[in-house]
Parts: C-alpha cells; sequence; structure tokens
C-alpha cells in the first residue's frame, strides 16, 4: 500500500521534473535565441579589408584577434562586452583610426578561418588592397564646407586613391558670381572604405563618412541599360523577350487608342 | 616550505602554465612577441603551427560555416593533444576563468560555506543540456551561438584585448560559484567543460585510487571540483574513468596516504 503510493509519487514527481526541465531548455534557448539575434542585427559597421559578406562573416569569424594583431596602426579592434557590437569580431572606426591600407596586408592572410578572404583582395593574383571593399564614403553635403563655398579639399588630400576615389567638381558660385565652388565628389565603384578621408575632415563631426556599402548604396536593378555604355549594351543580346497579348493588342495601337468604347467595330 | 611547495606542485604548475598561456598572448598583441598569436578560439605557435577551439569549431560547422585547412588543422592537433592528456586539463591548465572559480571554492572552504548547505541543488549534467542546445542554436541561428554569450571567452579576451565590460562576467561567475552554487559555473553549466569532458573519456593519464592505503579522510573529495568522480574513494582500486576529472592533480596532493597518483591508463584490464 505505502510502497504503491510511494511509486505514484514517484512518477509525478519524475513526470514533474522533467516538464519543469524541458519548460527551463526552452525558455533559455528562446532567450539565448533572442540574444544573439539581436548582436549580430548591428549593420553599421565597417570589417577589415577582404571580409566575407556580413552574415556569412559572422558565420565563419571564430574571434581570435589575429587581424587586429596583425595591423601594424592599431586600427582594428575585437568588440568587447558594452561596444554594442558582434561580441569579440573585429571592426574599425575611421574617425579613430582610419584603414592606412598597407600594400602588403598583413591583416587578411593571417585569418585562419578565411572570414577575411585573400581571394576578395587579390587582382591579377597579386594582394591589391584596392580590391578593399570595407565601405563607401558619403559626403553631407549641408555640413561639408565645400559645399559653402569655402575651400577646402582636406579629404581629397587625404584619399589614398586620390583623383580616383575623391575627385574635385568645380562650379561656379552663383551667390558671389566671382567664386567657385570646390566640391568633392565620391566615386562609389573606386572608394575602399578606408575611412582616410573621415579622419581627415575638418568639421567638427566629419562630413564625410564610411559606411558599410549595403546600408550607403541603392541598387538600379538588371533592368536599366546604360546605353552609352557598351559594355552594359552587350547584356542586351543575351536578352530575351516575352511578348503579352491581351485583347486589346490585337488592333494596331493608334486604333486601339481611338476606340472610344467599342465605336469602332469590326 | 619544500613541502609545501610539494604539497602543491600540480597547482604551482597549473597556476604557471595558465599565467604563461595568457601571458604570451598578450605578448603577442601588446609588443608583436609572436610566439603564441591570436587566443584560446584560434591562435598560431610561432607563425606556424595552427591551434583552434574544437568547441567553437563544431558550433561554426552546425551553423553551416565552410571550415578552411587551417582550422581543422588545429582542431585535429587539439583534440589529439587533449585525448591524450585528459580533456579538462584545459580546465585546470589553461582556461583562465579556472582561477576565478578556484578562489571562490577556496573561501567557500576557508569560511565553511560548504557545511551549510551539504546537497547541491542543481544537476552536473546541465553543461550537457546546455552543449546541445548551444548547436542546436547555432544551426537554427545560423551562428555559433555560445560563441556570443561566452564568459570564457569574454574574459580570455578581455585579458588579451583589453576587458570592455567583462570585469561583470568576472564578478558574476566568481559570485555564482561563492554564493549559489559551489563549482556552479565550471561543474555543472560550462559546455566547453563539458566538451573536453566528452573527449576526455579516452585519456590516457589518469588519477589512480589505492583503496589499501586509503585512510578515509575524505580530504581528496573535499577539494576535488567533480567530487562525483571519485566515488571509489575508501571502496575500490579504481583508475578515475569520468572525463569530468580535470586532471587537476589536487586530491593526489591533499591525500597524506598516498592512496592516490597519476597513472597511464592500462587498457589491458578491463
Ligand atoms: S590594411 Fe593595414 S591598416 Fe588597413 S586594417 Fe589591414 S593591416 Fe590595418
Ligand atoms: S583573424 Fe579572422 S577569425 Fe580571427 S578575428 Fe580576425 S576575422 Fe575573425
Ligand atoms: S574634408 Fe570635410 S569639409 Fe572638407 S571638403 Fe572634405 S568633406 Fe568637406
Ligand atoms: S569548466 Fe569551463 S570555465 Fe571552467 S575551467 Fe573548464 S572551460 Fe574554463
Ligand atoms: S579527481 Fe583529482 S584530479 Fe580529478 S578533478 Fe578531482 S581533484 Fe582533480
Amino acid at each position: 500500500m505505502n510502497t504503491k503510493k510511494d511509486q505514484k509519487m514517484n512518477r509525478r514527481e519524475f513526470f514533474l521534473n522533467g516538464a519543469r526541465a524541458l519548460g527551463l531548455t526552452a525558455l533559455g534557448g528562446l532567450v539565448w535565441s533572442a540574444y544573439v539575434d539581436e548582436v549580430t542585427a548591428s549593420s553599421l559597421l565597417l570589417r577589415p579589408p577582404g571580409a566575407l559578406d556580413e552574415k556569412e562573416f559572422l558565420k565563419s569569424c571564430i574571434k581570435c584577434g589575429m587581424c587586429v594583431e596583425a595591423c601594424p596602426y592599431d586600427t582594428l579592434k575585437l568588440a568587447k562586452p558594452g561596444d554594442n557590437k558582434p561580441l569579440g569580431t573585429p571592426y574599425f572606426v575611421p574617425r579613430d583610426i582610419p584603414c592606412y591600407m598597407c600594400p602588403d596586408i598583413p591583416c587578411v592572410p593571417v585569418c585562419p578561418t578565411d572570414a577575411l578572404d585573400e581571394k576578395k583582395v587579390t587582382k591579377n593574383n597579386k594582394l591589391d588592397i584596392k580590391e578593399a571593399s570595407m565601405g563607401v564614403a558619403v559626403i553631407d553635403q549641408s555640413s561639408c564646407i565645400a559645399f559653402w563655398g569655402i575651400q577646402c579639399d582636406a579629404c581629397y588630400r587625404a584619399c589614398p586613391l586620390l583623383g580616383e576615389a575623391i575627385t574635385i567638381e568645380y562650379t561656379k558660385n552663383e551667390r558671389t558670381g566671382k567664386h567657385a565652388f570646390l566640391k568633392p565628389v565620391v566615386h562609389t565603384d573606386v572608394c575602399t572604405g578606408c575611412g582616410l578621408c573621415e579622419k581627415a575632415c575638418v568639421t567638427k563631426k566629419a562630413a564625410i563618412f564610411v559606411l558599410p556599402k549595403e546600408v550607403a548604396l541603392g541598387k538600379a536593378g538588371d533592368y536599366y541599360i546604360k546605353g552609352w555604355d557598351k559594355k552594359d549594351e552587350q547584356r542586351l543580346q543575351k536578352a530575351t523577350n516575352k511578348i503579352n497579348k491581351t485583347k486589346i493588342s490585337e488592333r494596331k495601337a493608334v486604333d486601339s487608342l481611338n476606340d472610344l468604347g467599342g465605336i469602332l467595330d469590326e | 616550505m619544500n613541502n609545501l611547495i610539494f604539497k602543491h606542485r600540480f597547482l604551482i604548475a597549473r597556476r604557471i602554465t595558465q599565467v604563461t598561456i595568457m601571458f604570451l598572448y598578450f605578448a603577442a598583441n601588446a609588443w608583436g612577441f609572436n610566439f603564441l598569436m591570436g587566443n584560446l578560439s584560434s591562435s598560431k605557435i610561432l607563425n606556424t603551427i595552427p591551434l583552434s577551439d574544437p568547441y567553437a569549431v563544431l558550433q561554426m560547422l552546425a551553423a553551416g560555416a565552410v571550415l578552411s585547412a587551417d582550422v581543422l588543422g588545429g582542431v585535429f592537433i587539439i583534440i589529439l593533444f587533449y585525448m591524450f592528456f585528459g580533456g579538462r586539463a584545459f580546465c585546470s591548465y589553461v582556461c583562465p576563468v579556472n582561477m576565478i572559480t578556484d578562489l571562490s571554492n577556496y573561501i567557500r572552504r576557508k569560511f565553511g560555506f560548504n557545511k551549510i548547505q551539504k546537497r547541491q541543488p542543481a544537476s552536473r549534467n546541465i553543461r550537457y543540456y546546455v552543449l546541445a542546445l548551444s548547436l542546436i542554436i547555432s544551426f537554427i541561428m545560423g551562428y555559433a551561438a555560445f560563441e556570443f554569450i561566452s564568459p570564457v571567452a569574454m574574459i580570455q579576451r578581455g585579458i588579451i584585448f583589453g576587458l570592455g565590460f567583462g570585469w561583470a562576467a568576472i564578478l558574476i561567475i566568481f559570485l555564482f560559484d561563492l554564493f549559489v552554487l559551489k563549482n556552479g559555473w565550471c561543474g555543472h553549466i560550462c559546455p566547453i567543460g563539458g566538451f573536453y569532458s566528452l573527449i576526455g573519456r579516452f585519456s590516457f593519464i589518469r588519477v589512480h585510487h589505492n583503496h589499501e592505503n586509503c585512510t578515509a579522510c575524505m580530504k581528496c573529495k573535499e577539494v576535488c571540483p567533480e567530487s562525483q568522480v571519485l566515488f571509489m574513494i575508501t571502496k575500490d582500486s579504481l583508475p578515475v574513468t569520468s572525463g569530468e576529472c580535470t586532471n587537476c592533480g589536487r586530491c593526489v596532493e591533499v591525500c597524506d596516504d598516498e592512496a592516490l597518483n597519476f597513472s597511464i591508463k592500462n587498457y589491458k584490464r578491463k
């Protein structure tokens, strides 16, 4: 009698404990997943040269910090608790220390996981830092003093790809009538996102700053073709076309336009 | 004095290796002294021999990352090494958190906290659940899940690259072990310890108990961070076969009756 009752209690306890453990695990798992989702979501972050696309990068980077150690300029940092960035992953803040675009790119080959991929910064079988695509510089025209008409070319001079990634555009200053604007223009296909311009900018808070490319750039889509660009136009050769036949397109365009509600019948 | 050193020979060896390894990592970052580059997640010895944390890589695999040859080679070396020396030798000889939790444990013993609460309310298997859960979440989320919360990684990275808020992780583990659960973090929760327990089952180096010499003083069980692995004390002459033993050698040191010692696993008797 007593043993039977004990058995019942034991079984109940067993199930209760099991359910409790399961519930706790599920709860822990949910909180944990939510946290991982949260910390990996921050997208305003500049990665070292050659970094894979953010999602793949976060998968691959083992957070060893060898890229950080390899950088001779102390550009790269590993995200610490409190930095509000995916914990342990390398990043840089150009206004503090930009990437100086070392020709031998020491930070990339040391990466053991290929999260920094040599292929992405290789051209003609040679490491080429100009291939780096860490981000792209964006100019805020309302705070750039060159757009006010004050002469400044600090960013232009600081750019390691001077005359390629940033050029100066001359326009007439209609307000004074006798001065010129010397406006900096960023060429997004050349800019590597090193941030030397952002570091050099003379304004209190930089008027030119580097953003990740996915954040800063738009995308026109495949369906626009630059007719003035021979290469771009070649895309037309492979193009297929699809014709939609509807009732209205059976007739000539003029006829169907003139047909106000079936007058021209026959 | 000599006796004091002898009585702490493994403890001293452990502290020396722990501190030296962290110092070498730190030196590589601070002064470019590249004997040991990187950190406990992945490193390189003399710029050639790769080492990688197999548990981190396992999570990366679950998350669907493409693994490079360097990392796979590094994992291979580490697994082989710890299979031989007892997986949790990592815990007692390398992991810096071990110094924090040992301190908690020491204070507990000195102030008699352990006497108040005899039975520990939590299961030591939690670490295996955390281990499994980390792999499931890595698979679902597509990121190495434990690597984003690991206080172990936070602390060792903190020592090498600067701490940030990492001191909070140190404090939490210290207080948790001191006031909430004896050997709470390392003995119950840490999935790295869990992972190395699984590898450690195959290790050759074992603590061996000779029950003829044992006087049942229980000093070894008192000092062992994984006292459940010493179930044979006073009863049987058996080696400690559980992978949960950290091979720290504290039990060997405190035993005054030569009932415990390290031995190479004898594969013939099974
Ligand atoms: S290219 Fe040079 S400066 Fe730039 S992050 Fe790499 S090592 Fe540092
Ligand atoms: S070297 Fe590679 S794996 Fe290591 S922190 Fe840098 S990007 Fe991550
Ligand atoms: S340095 Fe700054 S203020 Fe000067 S031209 Fe460049 S963006 Fe404008
Ligand atoms: S159990 Fe975890 S935290 Fe403790 S020593 Fe081992 S790896 Fe380090
Ligand atoms: S059995 Fe001995 S060597 Fe193993 S963990 Fe316990 S005290 Fe350390």
